[in-house]
């Protein structure tokens, strides 16, 4: 079990020190969620006042674009360096490197969150600080969920041809019940009352779907990434 | 299989001709009248796109962990069918509905979790197709995953709203109602296993001639 977090711990912080000297990802992902957030402006502003509970489902369909984004170069840059097959070649459980990436990817979608939610506060109104826990609970949930069957896929999707466009094709529906539980969840306390009852309802089945997909990513990946 | 698989073809046909004058034959439904009767053709549909989306999960399951490649060669099957019957259910869903509902689509329950398993083993299909080398694993690993998804895709979107009619119904129908119905499932499940079974063997076959050519090159 050591020996797994180490592993783990250890090809989260490679990823992490090589985006750190670029900060390709970072910058390039930021950017882009925030442009997503301004397209939603011009869709759904009228007169100067945001649409009622659109910002909700702006700020997770941002969160879910930059996702893909950022998942899709994390491996783009394993694959044109042939560091994956390295990797893989690794004495070590193949799991553990599952958990490494992933843990890589949920650092990143952090840091766009971190840039998403203050702004979404300040664009559309939305009352961030109204339950900042139930907050910070769905989105961790949310991400963690997103992330899990998103690093899968792409990491299977490394070898295959038209990859970037057959990870949005794959992930979206799969992560549907997310994007529905993120967004109610959200909205249930971005209300003028907030609805904790609500809100606790969506974190639950958010933590349950993290369970049976990192579960069943753990079980797969092994058997995916054998040639 | 292949020395019933005759008989099952002609008992399918009988089944298929004699539906329409079982389905006419069963009473009009109270409120709907006519309309109802599209009842016996969209559930069984329903039924067994989803029963398919299940063989489809399991025998990928079976193919990622075990490797045989006749699992595989079910899966792609099974893949087909969910998105046949799925395209029945999904024509004959809104034709009900602009009668019942007075409109096309109504972003309800079980129509939303029924296009979103439609849309998986789209997908499913998609990457098969587009994949490239390899890409059966893909596709296995997106079929498991659809399956585990579909009691979180049923549960999140039964909770956003709901509005079609209850599965219950299935069990409450009037009794001249009742046979029509399981008689057109029957039809419908062994219309299914058919499909199931030559999609199967022309998988097979097609495996067995890329051998074949291999063997010839050697």
């Amino acid at each position: 079990m050591r020996q797994f977090l180490r592993v783990a711990w250890v090809v989260m912080r490679k990823d992490l020190t090589v985006e750190m000297r670029s900060r390709e990802i970072v910058y390039t992902t930021v950017f882009f969620a925030a442009s997503c957030v301004l397209v939603f402006a011009f869709a759904l502003v009228r007169e100067g006042r945001p649409l009622e509970d659109a910002s909700a489902g702006i700020l997770w369909i941002s969160i879910a674009f930059a996702g893909t984004l950022a998942l899709g170069r994390t491996f783009e840059r394993e694959r044109h360096t042939e560091t994956l097959r390295a990797l893989m070649l690794a004495p070590s459980d193949r799991p553990a490197i599952y958990v490494g990436k992933l843990l890589g990817v949920l650092v990143l979608m952090a840091i766009v969150e971190a840039v998403l939610v203050p702004m979404i506060g300040l664009l559309f109104h939305a009352p961030i600080f109204a339950r900042p826990h139930w907050l910070a609970a769905l989105l961790a949930a949310g991400t963690l969920g997103f992330a899990s069957v998103g690093t899968l896929f792409a990491a299977m999707l490394v070898r295959a041809r038209s990859r970037d466009v057959l990870l949005p094709v794959l992930l979206y529906p799969i992560t549907i019940p997310v994007i529905i539980a993120g967004v109610r969840g959200t909205a249930a306390i971005f209300q003028a009352t907030p609805d904790e009852p609500m809100a606790r309802f969506w974190a639950a089945l958010l933590v349950f779907f993290d369970v049976v997909f990192v579960t069943l990513s753990l079980w797969t990946f092994e058997p995916l990434m054998t040639e | 299989m292949s020395r019933v698989f005759a008989p099952l073809v002609l008992l399918a046909m009988l089944l298929f001709a004699a539906a329409p004058l079982v389905v006419a034959g069963a009473p009009f439904e109270q409120t709907m009248g006519l309309v109802q009767k599209i009842f016996y053709y969209h559930v069984p549909s329903a039924m067994l796109m989803f029963v398919s989306a299940f063989v489809c999960g399991i025998a990928s399951a079976v193919f990622l962990f075990r490797r045989p490649a006749a699992a595989d060669r079910v899966a792609v099957a099974a893949g087909e069918l969910v998105v046949l019957f799925g395209v029945i259910v999904l024509v004959t869903g809104p034709l009900w509905a602009r009668k019942a509902w007075g409109v096309w689509w109504e972003w309800d329950a079980r129509l939303t979790s029924s296009l979103l398993l439609w849309m998986i083993f789209l997908a499913y299909l998609l990457v098969r197709r587009f994949g490239g080398p390899g890409s059966e694993k893909l596709a296995g690993a997106m079929a498991l995953f659809g399956m585990a998804n579909v009691p979180f895709v049923y549960v999140s979107v039964n909770y956003w709203r709901t509005l079609h009619p209850k599965t219950s119904v299935v069990m409450s129908l009037a009794p001249g109602m009742r046979a029509a119905f399981w008689f057109c499932v029957a039809a419908f499940a062994i219309l299914y296993v058919l499909l199931l079974t030559l999609r199967k063997r022309l998988e097979d076959r097609q495996a067995m001639v890329e051998q074949l050519y291999l063997a010839t090159e050697e």
